[in-house]
């Protein structure tokens, strides 16, 4: 009886180990295999039966993708605005954060602040009313219509004000008491307190600006000043696929696109958030949770 | 007490850029909703053009369009919100019966991966897997299955998808219940033991109840996203032949407004979406707040 009760625990876990590794393996699939095509030969990967591995294994697309200049061209634009709108957003976050974690009776406008705040997350006017506006304010083609809108993240700005919150009150008596103003405290007592919070706001907004392409799309019109993603957008995009209705098609077409370029550009645009990953990984889920501890 | 007035002016100073960059590109844009009711003259502006009434909405409501992608974006939200609702719960459940803690940490860094990669890349890497000559059709191929244009029929696009929505996501969405199995008190377990509990009946009488809370919550909240169905996903994998099924409002408002200029249609529909939304939203975070005890701030 009891052996037997183990060997039946013992196939249940088995069993939970092949379903789980199968469920990851099906996550990662349809990456493994575009890079597997992006390190074949161009025929072999037209030809199909490429699935994990390369056939044919050559570095043919990477070469090319060297010397496309306009994917530097929009990755590098792609670095810069993560740079610089992370750069900008991390201070102005603070600087909000940092009031708004005040309480009522300390900051008298906080409440209206903080419902105008929920508001603007709540409703929006619509994409139209925001595309006419920016029109209007003259950003079109300009290299900060990628920056601007998405510098103040009101749920970011909300995550670390109830970080802050977290705080013991004491250390802000004290410091006041000392003769710190607002600023001073800001910037000397609750930045360096509030890492944790600030890093995973910061690596989340690497994400969400990197993989952002509506912004380029819309007020760009210069092909030499487009974002990565927008830019990989149209690559995409112009491939309509119910124009390819039979092998035939397919076949006529492999001249025309290269399979494998589109894969090494893919995987190389997948790059950068692969390299921030590991960070993310070991910030998000205590980050998640950070907001959620509430007096 | 002059101390006290200068800090509430540094405190204003403080919101100064943040609230700048808010009003430019959140509140004034909603000014921009008037448009709804009006017709839209260039030269003119949003300010400057005539008013019309109620004319754009009753345009919208004589075409077929404005049905279809009411339905599209209902039906297809839904589908993602109950998949996406129930998947997370079960995987979070099984990843902690596991016992061996390295393979938890692999498996769990893999699934969350998908979630942070854009749907522009993905649906590239899609079209590519679901196309005519791709690996899903050469596999079927081998069965002696003919090609699917699983890209251009309305039946498989919708399933698509539903399915690689809830493939991306399903990772990301068990943090919160795996945060939450955490916090379960490990004695509730010892004494489940000693009374001689199985590992089902704990499963039933001690993680579920502890992890209750969250998937209320989980559930309250995912009531916001019914008018979302997708934007980045769908605008990156359809195609004519697929509107039938799948072209949402976000996706018409796009076409409509952006690509032909019919600005005021396009800012029509959307406003119905975005009150239709906040709607959901107060009565989402209502619930949320009721049930699950959730605050915002």
């Amino acid at each position: 009886m009891v052996r037997n009760q183990t060997f039946g625990t013992k196939a249940a876990e088995a069993l939970l180990i092949a379903a789980l590794a199968l469920i990851s393996f099906s996550s990662l699939f349809p990456i493994i295999h575009n890079l597997a095509i992006s390190f074949s030969s161009p025929a072999k990967a037209m030809a199909g039966f490429v699935t994990v591995f390369p056939k044919e294994f050559n570095l043919e697309s990477y070469k090319k993708l060297f010397e496309d200049s306009v994917f530097f061209q929009s990755f590098w634009i792609s670095v810069k605005r993560v740079g610089i709108t992370c750069f900008i957003s991390f201070f102005i976050s603070l600087l909000m954060a940092y009031p708004l974690s005040r309480s009522r009776r300390e900051f008298k406008l906080r409440d209206v602040y903080m419902w105008l705040l929920i508001f603007s997350m709540m409703f929006n006017g619509g994409l139209i009313p925001f595309y006419l506006i920016i029109r209007q304010m003259g950003l079109m083609n300009s290299f900060w219509v990628l920056v601007l809108p998405m510098l103040v993240n009101v749920f970011n700005v909300i995550l670390i004000v109830n970080y802050f919150r977290s705080i013991p009150k004491e250390l802000d008596e004290s410091a006041a008491m000392d003769g710190a103003g607002p600023w001073y405290k800001a910037f000397r007592i609750y930045m360096p307190l509030s890492m944790p919070v600030l890093a995973t706001t910061t690596l989340f907004l690497i994400v969400t600006v990197w993989n952002e392409f509506m912004l380029g799309m819309m007020f760009i019109n210069h092909e030499d000043s487009i974002p990565l993603q927008t830019y990989m957008q149209q690559i995409v995009v112009r491939i309509d696929p119910t124009l390819i209705k039979s092998i035939e098609d397919v076949k006529r077409l492999a001249s025309v696109s290269d399979k494998t370029l589109g894969a090494a550009k893919i995987f190389a645009s997948m790059l950068p958030i692969m390299l921030v990953y590991p960070f993310l990984q070991r910030f998000f889920i205590s980050g998640i949770m950070l907001g959620s501890v509430k007096e | 007490m002059r101390s006290k007035w200068s800090e509430q002016i540094h405190f204003n100073l403080m919101l100064l850029p943040g609230m700048i960059l808010v009003l430019l590109f959140t509140i004034w844009p909603m000014g921009g909703i008037v448009l709804a009711f009006k017709h839209f003259i260039p030269t003119k502006g949003i300010w400057g053009s005539p008013w019309t009434g109620w004319e754009n909405y009753s345009y919208l409501f004589d075409t077929p369009v404005a049905l279809r992608v009411f339905k599209n974006t209902v039906v297809i939200a839904l589908m993602k919100i109950g998949f996406g609702f129930l998947i997370p719960i079960v995987f979070a459940l099984m990843l902690n019966e596991l016992r061996i803690q390295w393979f938890k940490r692999t498996v769990q860094t893999i699934v969350y991966l998908p979630h942070f990669l854009s749907w522009v890349l993905l649906a590239g890497i899609l079209r590519d897997f679901f196309a005519v000559d791709g690996i899903v059709n050469q596999m079927l191929g081998m069965f002696g299955i003919n090609e699917i244009m699983f890209l251009g029929e309305n039946f498989w696009f919708r399933s698509i998808i539903v399915g690689s929505d809830i493939w991306k996501e399903f990772g990301f969405g068990t943090i919160i219940y795996l945060a939450a199995l955490t916090g379960i008190n490990p004695s509730l377990y010892e004494a489940a033991d000693i009374d001689g509990a199985t590992r089902m009946q704990k499963l039933r009488y001690v993680t579920l109840p502890g992890i209750a809370t969250t998937i209320v919550l989980v559930g309250t909240l995912s009531l916001q996203n019914v008018l979302n169905a997708g934007f980045d996903q769908i605008f990156n994998l359809y195609n004519t032949l697929v509107y039938d099924s799948s072209d949402i409002i976000d996706t018409y408002v796009y076409r409509a407004g952006i690509e032909e200029g019919h600005y005021e249609v396009g800012t029509a529909i959307g406003l119905l979406k975005s009150g239709v939304s906040f709607i959901l939203i107060i009565i989402s975070y209502g619930l949320a707040s009721r049930f699950a005890n959730y605050r915002i701030f």
